[in-house]
């Protein structure tokens, strides 16, 4: 088909013949190429193309690429002046470059259909690289949805969050007063006692407050405290009865 | 059953330890790197890849020893070609698009080659392309041009791997894949001799 496109027959103002005469022709400047008509060309392809039932990818490309070239080589015609972007080519040396890059283009273009090619082929050549990824589970499907599911699980989402309780970062201190009045009492009825033995049922806070209350009667004079070392039993007794 | 126990041949003990080694190793192994890792000799190494080789081959294992990428390296048997599949994906290969394929052939060709060079031939900008096959592994970067110019590519091992290829020389002659320049030269010249006629 790619000779299809060469061989397509013109019949144009200043030409009729082949459009590969065509281009031979404007290259070797035996024909003006500004008494050409583009858009005849166009028009005549696309007539032939209209014929054929498949469409040729690989001659309409061809076709864009040789038109493309004519359309420069025509522009370049109509503004004499401005031969900067052809570098002094001459139409000859236009055309050589053109169907040399269009032969490297068409040979990695061949090279390309032969490495997929290739790949088909291969493809039942299985490999390891490193951790080969799984292949995906197969996906399944929401069931249909119920709207109002949707919205109540939604309302759920923006219900106002309990407030969170602070309840066990509070310590809870029994009042001094109490342990002041139990040593008091003691103190009174037997005269001295063991500490250690008052307090060794109370939790470590009560513990602490205990011991305050003893500072506390220490202080006011009320007790006197002994301790014979670190960690041995502390003994009180009343100031009055010693 | 001690006295059947056969002497025991030295090459088999040295194809036990390549076979070992080609089980771990996530790329081809070349004969210079095993007799590295195994301190011998390259031709008591060939042997023994020789000797792999006829254990682990088509038709008789579901492992086959293969020569690609410039070394050896174990693949899955073809005929298990159908549940491999189910098994794994194959990002590297799925969907390699013609702009993609047609890089692919410029870098194995050419490489290193840079985007301009790669753009110069398909006449259309490379740079998803080249980026795609970068991100597949493909292909990979390859120095810059002269004086800090465009970044060059080249093609990976990976490549070779994929397209089971020993090396880039296994690629077919570029002029033997199509018409050259001379035949669309040659066309226009008989058209134009005919018409002087």
């Amino acid at each position: 088909m790619a000779v299809a496109v060469r061989e397509l027959p013109l019949d144009l103002d200043a030409f009729e013949g082949p459009f590969d005469l065509l281009l031979t022709l404007v290259l070797r400047e035996e024909l003006e190429l500004k008494d050409v008509d583009v858009a005849e060309i166009v028009l005549a392809f696309v007539e032939r193309l209209a014929e054929r039932e498949a469409l040729d990818l690989e001659a309409c490309g061809e076709f864009l690429v040789l038109v493309a070239a004519l359309l420069e080589l025509k522009a370049r015609g109509l503004f004499p002046g401005e031969e900067l972007d052809l570098e002094g080519l001459d139409p000859e040396e236009a055309a050589e470059e053109l169907a040399e890059r269009l032969a490297a283009y068409r040979r990695f273009r061949a090279a390309a259909g032969w490495l997929e090619e290739r790949l088909e082929a291969e493809s039942d050549r299985y490999f390891r690289l490193g951790a080969a990824p799984l292949a995906p589970a197969p996906s399944r499907p929401l069931a249909t949805q119920e709207p109002a599911q949707l919205v109540r699980a939604l309302r759920a989402l923006a219900a106002e969050p309990p407030e969170p309780s602070l309840r066990h970062l509070v310590l809870t201190y029994p009042p001094l007063s109490r342990f002041l009045d139990r040593f008091r009492a003691l103190l009174s009825s037997r005269g001295r006692f063991a500490f250690d033995r008052e307090v060794d049922r109370l939790s470590r806070v009560e513990q602490i407050v205990a011991f305050l209350a003893l500072l506390e009667l220490r202080k006011g004079g009320e007790a006197q405290i002994a301790q014979a070392g670190p960690f041995e039993p502390i003994t009180v007794w009343n100031t009055s009865a010693s | 059953m001690e006295h059947l126990r056969l002497v025991e041949n030295p090459v088999d003990r040295l194809a036990r330890t390549l076979e070992a080694l080609l089980v771990i190793a996530s790329k081809p192994l070349s004969v210079e790197e095993l007799a590295a890792v195994t301190e011998e000799d390259s031709e008591r190494i060939e042997t023994a890849l020789g000797l792999i080789a006829g254990r682990f081959r088509e038709g008789r294992s579901g492992i086959v020893l293969e020569h690609v990428a410039g070394g050896y390296a174990f693949r899955a048997a073809r005929e298990a070609a159908e549940a491999c599949a189910r098994l794994v994906e194959r990002p590297v290969q799925r969907g390699l698009s013609q702009a993609a394929l047609e890089t692919l052939a410029v870098v194995a060709y050419l490489g290193p080659v840079s985007r301009p060079e790669i753009a110069r031939i398909r006449g259309v900008a490379a740079d998803s392309a080249v980026a795609g096959l970068v991100e597949r592994g493909l292909i990979a970067e390859a120095g810059r041009e002269a004086d800090g110019g465009a970044v060059r590519y080249e093609t990976t091992v990976l490549f070779e791997r994929v397209f089971g290829l020993s090396d880039r020389s296994e690629l077919p002659e570029l002029d033997e894949l199509a018409g050259d320049v001379e035949e669309l030269r040659s066309r226009l010249e008989h058209v134009a001799a005919r018409r002087g006629a």
